[in-house]
């Protein structure tokens, strides 16, 4: 009984591909548009390929406008301003060894990864008491968690500068390593929450039997299996890190502190004329790290993306 | 003779009576407090603690460098007759519902495209993704370049397409710049949307479509009586982020328009940085910041009760 309705959708789209004018005359859709090639055309590659080319198009447009020379860039009559025969490494030149980018490239990245790593370990350690030890009010604290989520930054920033001046932390690094976690910590914490709760309770029982501590279960059995996670939480959170703009704005004064968003708006924009190429340059050198991360390791994004969405 | 049998064996390794501290070290509340420690102590520092002096510090007249007094609601009545505050307001719940609803639209759209079976589909999601992975605030840059006034490359292409005699004034006009900023948040929020809403696709058996099929369904059919249904959940979840987000959205309209061309694309957030940090006026700036937090609850409410109606008509178990 069970593979009778399979034939008969297989006889159906053999004899739809078979002779694809019945499908148009009898205006039944059936599995037919699956078939025809020109109707596929039409749903699905060129509305697909519009798409992407807009989403991509900016990408293009910033490498393209780092490698041309200054004269094209803003001569659009005698050149064709969608290419160019003669790229110039001059803008990238003049941004790694006239400016302070490579030290804004080095705050961001000192930042990032010091944040994402104290943020991960605290969330490893909230994580599994939240889903493990199961404490009295466990479920409200994970609640609250959640809700910490939703606080966005643009409603913080202003009590946070009086807290950091409080702190003395102004104009710091550690101003931004010790913020960061409040907006990695929530995320992180329920991305492992579920990753630990795929992970067998028994595997757990029979460590504990054998006299293992909580603390060696988590060191020795929960955490190299949650190892796809922990990768995916740390990738995510030093790609937020990397994209934080408001916090690293208002914390941060002097120039040689600044992380590359904030420099490249703050320092880049300035009367020159011919400042554009040197401006794509900087977004483009500043967006690469991220994007070679991603290219790496883009199954663990999305399952990271998806994976904080879903629980 | 079972007890001869044990007992010399008892008198060797004799069992400890517990001592308190053992009990405590397995105790799950003693632990799991410790274990929460240093995510709470963040949480609390640097969260809570700020959350509740942004609404306190919006009840004093603090500024830069000068500790405020309490002045009850003055700067909610300053703002109840702030002309700018309230198109700020304006920009940004026109901001959120037409960036979120294009949002939504374009990015289901695109998840049911990725959904299906074609060549290099694992390259295509890909490369969908990456305008979500660089930094908003350099495509923003990109944006800025694409938009400039005398050398935008659409003023250009249209010319040469003759469309147009004059250069399009994206950024210095007010409809056109609240156009551009639009656009460039629907286009970084759209690949979100999109894998996402393509992972919960991806959950929906294909038996029933098959079903659906032998049953005479249409694709539009299919769509709303099968995908739509099963998708809700997710799409509310999905939804309340890109909300939450856009409206408190900070960075893009800081990097392209800083709130111009005559405040045409202040958004609260903007407009409170602007007047907290460059103004020096701390407490006015919190007022407006924290005049946003009774929208996002708002937001947070419709979409969670929206979620728990669906959950409870589908009969799922809520976990």
């Amino acid at each position: 009984m069970t593979d009778l309705p399979t034939s008969r959708i297989d006889l159906k789209a053999v004899l739809h591909s078979s002779a694809p004018t019945i499908a148009k005359d009898d205006h039944s859709e059936g599995m037919s548009y699956l078939q025809s090639v020109p109707r596929r055309m039409v749903t699905l590659y060129l509305p697909l390929s519009i798409i992407v080319v807009v989403l991509l198009f900016p990408f293009y447009w910033m490498g393209l406008t780092a490698i041309k020379p200054d004269e094209q860039l803003l001569d659009l009559d005698r050149y064709n301003p969608f290419w160019t025969w003669n790229p110039t490494f001059k803008h990238f030149y003049k941004l790694l060894f006239e400016s302070h980018y490579p030290m804004w490239l080095w705050n961001t990245m000192y930042v990032a990864v010091c944040a994402t790593i104290l943020s991960i370990i605290a969330s490893v350690l909230a994580a599994y008491a939240i889903v493990r030890l199961r404490y009295k009010g466990a479920n409200l604290v994970g609640g609250l968690i959640f809700l910490a989520y939703l606080v966005p930054p643009s409603i913080l920033f202003i009590p946070l500068a009086t807290v950091v001046f409080q702190y003395g932390l102004f104009d710091s690094p550690m101003a931004l390593i010790l913020t960061y976690p409040t907006i990695l910590i929530p995320f992180s914490t329920w991305l492992l929450m579920g990753y630990f709760k795929t992970i067998p309770f028994e595997l757990e029982e029979c460590a504990l039997i054998d006299g293992a501590s909580r603390w060696q279960i988590l060191i020795k059995i929960v955490l190299p299996l949650a190892i796809p996670g922990l990768i995916s939480a740390f990738i995510f959170c030093f790609t937020l890190c990397w994209n934080e703009f408001i916090y690293a704005l208002t914390f941060l004064q002097s120039t040689s502190n600044k992380t590359v968003p904030v420099a490249i708006v703050n320092e880049f924009v300035d009367g020159d004329i011919y400042r554009w190429g040197s401006l794509m340059a900087g977004a483009l050198a500043g967006s690469l790290p991220l994007v070679i991360l991603y290219a790496f390791f883009v199954e663990h994004y999305v399952s990271a993306m998806t994976g904080a969405v879903k629980e | 003779m079972a007890d001869i049998a044990i007992a010399p064996r008892r008198a060797k390794t004799e069992i400890r009576e517990a001592t308190a501290w053992d009990q405590l070290k397995h105790n799950p509340n003693w632990l799991g407090f410790w274990f929460m420690v240093p995510a709470l102590a963040f949480l609390i520092f640097f969260l809570a603690y700020p959350l509740g002096l942004g609404i306190w510090l919006s009840f004093t007249d603090t500024r830069i460098g000068r500790v405020g007094a309490y002045v009850g609601t003055e700067n909610y009545e300053w703002l109840w007759d702030d002309a700018i505050f309230w198109l700020s307001v304006f920009n940004t719940l026109l901001y959120t519902f037409v960036a979120s609803a294009i949002k939504f639209g374009i990015g289901l759209y695109l998840a049911l495209l990725l959904n299906e079976n074609m060549p290099f589909k694992a390259m295509l999601r890909a490369l969908v993704l990456i305008p979500f992975i660089v930094p908003t605030v350099l495509s923003a840059l990109a944006f800025w370049w694409i938009f400039d006034s005398q050398f935008s490359i659409i003023s250009w292409s249209l010319k040469q397409m003759g469309l147009i005699t004059e250069n399009i004034n994206f950024l210095g006009d007010t409809t056109w710049a609240r156009i551009c900023v639009i656009f460039a948040n629907i286009w970084r929020g759209v690949p979100f949307v999109a894998i996402t809403l393509l992972a919960g696709l991806q959950t929906v058996s294909p038996s029933l479509y098959e079903a659906a099929i032998l049953d005479g369904a249409t694709s539009w059919q299919r769509f709303r009586f099968i995908t739509y249904p099963l998708l809700t959940p997710i799409i509310a979840v999905v939804m309340t982020f890109s909300v939450l987000f856009t409206f408190t959205d900070f960075q893009l309209i800081w990097a392209m328009t800083r709130g111009g061309p005559v405040n045409a694309t202040h958004l609260m957030a903007t407009l409170s940085y602007q007047r907290a940090i460059i103004a020096g006026q701390l407490g006015e700036g919190a007022a407006i910041a924290s005049a946003m937090i009774p929208f996002l609850l708002a937001a947070i409410m419709v979409s969670w009760f929206g979620l728990q109606r669906r959950k409870w008509q589908q009969g799922e178990s809520n976990d």
